[in-house]
């Protein structure tokens, strides 16, 4: 999967509270929790990001609450790919479950400013810079993530198990 | 090769030996949602659709984030809950009744050597039961309440050793928090957590509760306790029985033994806007404070409103803090008005609110305003946590917000004991 867009730096620890906070969890719908994203981290991030953009993070990407609403939130805004240099584990699997790429790659995250237009192949893991023109190569994804994302998510998964 | 609780307990739920790294698909003992996580859980059940549950016994839902509901489209989510448990005949535990990790530490069925699942981070809190238990996404709960099975990559596990004895007006809460700045925020995320040492064994089995409810605020899958008499007599108060206990075997092999000796340990605060952001509390002591929150899922027991009760008995809340308590359970609740505590607190200045989340999730119940400080027993002082990215939060033991809360600023409780 090719994904390509302008990335978004953010910061080491940003929680769940900061990327939907809970005033907003009373709403499933997706194009609700899209409008909030990110917004106690950066209030005009949700009206300024594009189709296709890049969330990059620091450390512990995600902590905080189990809040599913958080990745359906990111994923819904429009951004294609969240890199980071860790992610906390619930976080973790919720973006696979809900079909959200991540990637974790502290190099990239170094290697990466404020707007720099990023390319990423989500299936081999391989970072392009396109503004710096470096590369870097992310950690492989599980075997068994990479089937639920072969599946469409958990939700197909589960589905196919059952049927 | 030895093995430590986790792998003894997800070997004996995935029926094979298992070791650090491995992937298993093990059977769940107890599944629970809440109303923040659980409607995303019940559309993901329908996705998948899904029929029935696993065990409509052993599947609860809780209605506590936001509990009674304070706006319409909340009030819809609720309602769709208990339709949802109506048909599949789950469990509902609906407004008054409590905060979830409380009401499953009072169901009986979870006890040294069971898997839970919840979606709600502090599910760890049931480590202290010698149970593993941890939290997971909505879709993951659909899966597992369709399933009753969960898939889990083998942790490796940080082990804390905490000897020696803590002093008067030091309590879990500074432990747990003193441990969080130590290895932040990030030291044990993938890992599990295991608790154990003179001082932990010393600790009632709520004080047991506060430590294992913040593991995940160091990243951890899960906060372990070994099983001793007072955790079987906690299981046996609310009608549980056949669990076994599980220990660590003498070899088994961790990824880092971390040892403390607890015997000078101050009283140590949160600060904003992270809970690893640890201080003793005599660095801040005098800082002015608008609202002070003793509840919660890390402190809102009986133990936590006793002590509360017992500093605050003679004195009055400053007239500048407003001072909010929320009783961990409807239980706990109806405990504390017997023993007079709640006369006690709210003579002084104090405020009930239903059993459940709200001030600390910051949904209702004392949302702060631009630019004040709250003191509160939560687990998290993340900005915007409590409903207002422009306030501050500091994290505490329940002696020390009742202290800051009678003098308007942060202040050490051993002023009062």
């Amino acid at each position: 999967m090719q994904l390509q867009g302008k990335a978004w730096k953010f910061g080491d620890n940003i929680d769940t509270d900061q990327i939907i906070p809970a005033r907003y969890l009373n709403t499933s719908d997706p194009a609700e929790l899209a409008k909030h994203c990110m917004e106690d981290a950066d209030v005009g991030f949700a009206a300024a990001v594009n189709d296709g953009d890049l969330i990059v993070g620091g450390s512990n990407f995600g902590c905080g609450s189990s809040r599913e609403h958080a990745p359906i939130s990111i994923k819904s805004a429009g951004v294609s790919c969240v890199i980071a240099a860790s992610f906390a584990r619930i976080f973790y699997r919720n973006a696979f479950n809900i079909g959200l790429p991540i990637l974790e790659c502290a190099e990239a995250v170094a290697g990466i400013t404020q707007g720099d237009a990023v390319a990423v192949d989500a299936g081999t893991g391989m970072i392009k810079n396109l503004t710096t023109g470096k590369d870097y190569q992310a950690k492989p994804i599980p075997p068994f993530m990479q089937e639920v994302i072969a599946a469409g998510g958990l939700i197909e998964h589960v589905k196919r198990k059952l049927g | 090769m030895g093995q430590t609780i986790i792998e003894k307990i997800l070997s004996n739920k995935s029926g094979k030996n298992v070791t650090v790294g491995d992937i298993v698909v093990a059977t769940v003992d107890y599944v629970m949602g809440q109303d923040g996580t659980s409607p995303l859980a019940i559309n993901a059940y329908r996705a998948m659709e899904g029929k029935k549950l696993f065990d409509p016994a052993r599947v609860a839902l809780v209605i506590d984030h936001s509990s009674p509901s304070p706006l319409e489209a909340v009030s819809n989510l609720h309602t769709l809950m208990r339709s949802f448990a109506r048909e599949t005949g789950c469990k509902l535990y609906d407004v008054g009744e409590g905060v979830c990790h409380q009401l499953m530490l009072e169901t009986g069925r979870i006890g040294p050597g069971s898997l839970v699942v919840g979606a709600d981070s502090h599910t760890c809190t049931y480590g202290a039961l010698n149970a593993f238990s941890t939290g997971v996404g909505s879709t993951d709960l659909a899966a597992a309440l369709i399933s009753g099975k969960m898939w889990f990559k083998v942790p490796e596990t940080i082990k804390f050793v905490c000897n020696g004895k803590l002093p008067p007006g030091v309590y879990s809460k500074d432990l747990i928090l003193f441990l969080i700045g130590q290895v932040t925020a990030d030291g044990a995320t993938y890992l599990s957590a295991e608790y154990t040492g003179e001082a932990i064994r010393a600790m009632s089995i709520e004080a047991r509760f506060t430590v294992a409810n913040m593991a995940i605020e160091m990243g951890a899958k899960a906060g372990l306790m070994e099983a001793d008499e007072k955790t079987f007599d906690w299981v046996k108060r609310f009608g549980g029985s056949g669990f076994e206990a599980v220990a660590a075997d003498a070899d088994a092999v961790y990824a880092r033994v971390l040892e403390y000796d607890v015997s000078a340990l101050e009283p140590q605060l949160a600060k904003p806007h992270r809970v690893d952001n640890v201080a003793p509390l005599s660095e801040l002591a005098g800082t002015p404070i608008h609202q002070a929150v003793i509840g919660t899922c890390t402190n809102g027991r009986l133990e936590d409103l006793r002590i509360a009760a017992e500093i605050l008995k003679g004195r009055k809340v400053s007239p500048d803090v407003r001072f909010i308590i929320a009783p961990a359970s409807r239980e706990i609740y109806v405990q504390a008005m017997r023993e007079g505590l709640l006369e006690t607190l709210v003579l002084a200045g104090g405020a009930v609110v239903t059993p459940g989340c709200g001030p600390c999730v910051g949904t209702h119940n004392g949302v702060p305003s631009d630019g004040e400080t709250v003191i509160s027993t939560a687990n998290r002082n993340f900005k915007g946590r409590m409903g207002n990215r422009n306030a501050e939060i500091y994290l505490g033991s329940p002696a020390t917000v009742m202290a800051s809360a009678i003098t308007g600023k942060i202040t050490d409780p051993r002023e009062f004991l």
